[in-house]
């Protein structure tokens, strides 16, 4: 009998190029997924080595990161410069590397433009059982369709370009079992940043997580992207939920999966890429789905989650000294006191979008809350950016758009936004978020702003009602 | 990469400890689009300051900083290497370096070289009116007054450093496995490749 291997194991093992002694190996990576941010030195070094892409053909480059969300175009069609002279050469760069390097490129203005994480998936670019990279460390999403995805620096934007490889050393594995199913008005978003909770936001690190149970079974592939990409956050290399009958549907006759014969063959491989029976974990996590409420956060890092029916917790009812201090600083930065109920705190600003949360299941979770309802009167600032042109137009086919703008919400171009302060989408100083995103670092929506993570639908309620809310109390 | 074997000159007697790489450069320089020219917003908030180091015509051009513990400490950013390379260093002393720098300077081709912090003491010295030598090949540090201090390197790391070889260089050494791969996908794998229009 063979050894029972893990989906971990399996799709290292089809990838190593070439052992070495030291414990680590080349492994090859079967796409790599480039932005504006992270790439232009990496094509300067080849530039100046004289170096090529080896492989053009498994390279797609898309600008998403520092791209302004309001209108690309005029009313004549002319293209809207970018203001930031920075954010614009990054732009110009890529614009001129992609076809220089022989690279395939999504423009600003094209229709399946978006945010990398977003048009991947989208465009069955990402598929089962390939390695899959790209210089952003939110890459572990494309563990949802069973792709080894992680994040990378530019240097290894630029040994990947030059060499379609990467000398790595092998992650230790962790299952994730969540048990039993979640609870209405429950999302995935929900369950991650619950999950982050207990384990922690250093809980994961050098392990690739595989989420197992009935609940990702059940769960759609939007979701379960919604749950790998935060595996960064958990502090692990990547996530993976094992491809099944729900994975192959939604990757049917997208634009760059296999056809015909080819997708018949490939179906066939794809089913074996699940844990076998007997698979040993190096850690093993078990998580009750009924323990699962509506999640916010409270603090400066994404493990700092409670129940939005909770109450801040107090620095001193952490055991670690530093986790206190920690806690102390946390809730200084976000003008919160211990013992507050979270249901207290009044919110100004409204984002949903990022990779995390900007997809089309997203966008209708939120609109449903929003539905015949008004923005409340202390919220100031409230967009919706969805992940990609396809989501956009889809949205907009379905009638959301204007339910979002009938709500006082502003309808986006599609890009990273709020998710981070690098293009004009930020935060102002002191004020909360309530945002969909992913990182709820100091600063990371703009410096001093204050941001709540939570699921498109308790984003949702919070524009409504002006406060942290329960979203289940709305959707009666 | 060029092989580094030697670098010899004035060093930069800064001596600070747990530098961090918002120090060497500050978040404000990350959106570039080149490795070059960050040497001008390198220790920015340090020459702000009347009478720094950097500034001081003694140490201009000079390719070696003597530094102290945990240099370059803090957020991983690349950046760090390119700008002290950009500035004309060459080789950093310091009794300890951060994991993520040591290998964003081996990466670059910068010297990273650890010395206990009594050498650190006697080159800061030293550097005020001499200069340095750091010889790769009998991995030592000397001055024109007898000084000898030995350091320790990864073999692997000092050999590449001494070649000027590069990662992608040693990886593209095996280029036979690397294709030996692609051609058993193609085979065995006919879906592999995205389909692009
Ligand atoms: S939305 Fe945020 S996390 Fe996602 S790719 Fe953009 S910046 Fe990274």
């Amino acid at each position: 009998m063979t050894e029972a291997k893990t989906l971990y194991e399996k799709i290292w093992d089809a990838h190593v190029v070439d052992q070495r002694n030291d414990g680590t190996a080349l492994i090859y990576i079967d796409r790599h997924l480039v932005h504006e941010v992270t790439s232009p030195q990496a094509f300067e070094g080849l530039r100046k080595a004289g170096r090529k892409v080896r492989r053009p053909d498994l390279t797609l480059a898309v600008p998403d990161h520092n791209l302004p969300t309001t209108a690309r175009v005029d009313a004549n069609g002319n293209k809207i410069p970018i203001a930031d002279p920075q954010s614009a050469a990054q732009l110009e760069a890529l614009e001129a590397n992609a076809p220089a390097f022989g690279i395939k490129y999504i423009g600003a203005s094209d229709r399946e433009q978006g945010i990398v994480h977003v048009i991947g998936p989208e465009q069955g670019f990402t598929l089962p059982g390939t390695t899959l990279v790209c210089g952003d460390s939110h890459t572990a999403a494309h563990g949802a369709l069973g792709a080894l995805a992680f994040g990378i620096g530019t240097s290894e934007v630029e040994h990947v370009l030059a060499t379609q490889t990467l000398q790595l050393s092998r992650s230790k594995s962790m299952e994730i079992r969540v048990e039993g199913l979640l609870g209405p008005g429950i999302s995935p978003k929900d369950l991650i940043l619950h999950i982050i909770g207990v384990i922690g936001a250093a809980g994961g690190t050098g392990h690739v997580i595989e989420y197992r149970g009935e609940v990702f079974e059940q769960m759609s592939i939007e979701g379960r992207l919604t749950v790998s990409n935060m595996s960064i956050e958990a502090g692990a290399r990547a996530g993976l939920i094992a491809p099944d009958e729900k994975t192959f549907a939604y990757l049917k006759g997208r634009p760059m999966a296999p056809k015909g014969a080819d997708w018949d063959a490939a179906v066939a491989y794809w089913k074996t890429l699940r844990s076998d029976d007997g698979a040993r974990f190096d850690k093993s996590v078990t998580i009750n789905a009924a323990d699962v409420a509506p999640t916010v956060t409270w603090g400066t890092s994404p493990e700092d989650v409670i129940p939005v029916t909770g109450h801040v917790p107090a620095p001193e009812s952490f055991t670690d000294p530093s986790k206190q201090d920690a806690a102390r600083k946390s809730l200084d930065y976000m003008g919160l006191a211990s013992g507050q109920a979270l249901s207290d705190v009044a919110v100004e600003n409204i984002f949903i979008g990022s990779c995390t949360n900007s997809r089309i299941e997203d966008l209708r979770a939120a609109a449903k809350i929003l539905d015949g309802r008004k923005k409340a009167e202390g919220v100031k600032w409230a967009i919706v950016v969805p992940g990609s042109g396809l989501v956009k137009a889809q949205a907009e086919a379905e009638g959301l758009d204007k339910i979002f703008t009938a709500s006082g919400f502003e309808w986006r171009e599609p890009g990273c936004s709020a998710c981070l302060g690098m293009n004009p989408d930020k935060v102002p100083a002191g004020e909360r978020c309530a945002s969909t995103s992913n990182r709820n670092f100091v600063g990371r929506q703009g410096p001093g702003a204050r941001t709540h993570l939570m699921s498109p639908a308790m984003a949702a309620a919070a524009a409504v009602t002006g406060k942290l809310t329960d979203v289940r109390e709305l959707i009666g | 990469m060029k092989p580094v074997r030697k670098v010899e000159g004035r060093a930069i007697p800064f001596g600070r400890k747990n530098v961090d790489t918002d120090v060497i450069i500050s978040a404000k320089w990350l959106k570039t689009i080149s490795r070059d020219g960050l040497g001008e917003g390198a220790f920015e908030a340090v020459r702000a300051q009347e009478g720094n180091v950097f500034d001081d015509p003694e140490y201009a051009g000079a390719p070696i900083l003597i530094a102290g513990d945990n240099f370059g400490c803090g957020s991983s950013r690349e950046h760090a290497a390119w700008a002290l390379d950009d500035m004309g260093v060459r080789a950093i002393i310091a009794p300890s370096f951060s994991d993520i720098f040591s290998s964003n300077a081996f990466k670059n081709g910068l010297l990273a070289i650890p010395l206990p912090q009594a050498a650190i003491d006697r080159l800061m010295e030293v550097a005020k009116t001499d200069p340095i030598t750091v010889d790769m090949e009998s991995m030592s540090v000397t001055t024109p007054f007898q000084d000898r201090f030995t350091f320790e390197m990864d073999p692997f790391r000092q050999q590449c450093l001494m070649d000027g070889l590069d990662e992608i260089d040693l990886t593209m050494a095996k280029s036979d496995a690397i294709e030996a791969h692609e051609k058993s996908v193609d085979s065995d794998q006919s879906w592999h490749k995205p389909v692009m229009a």
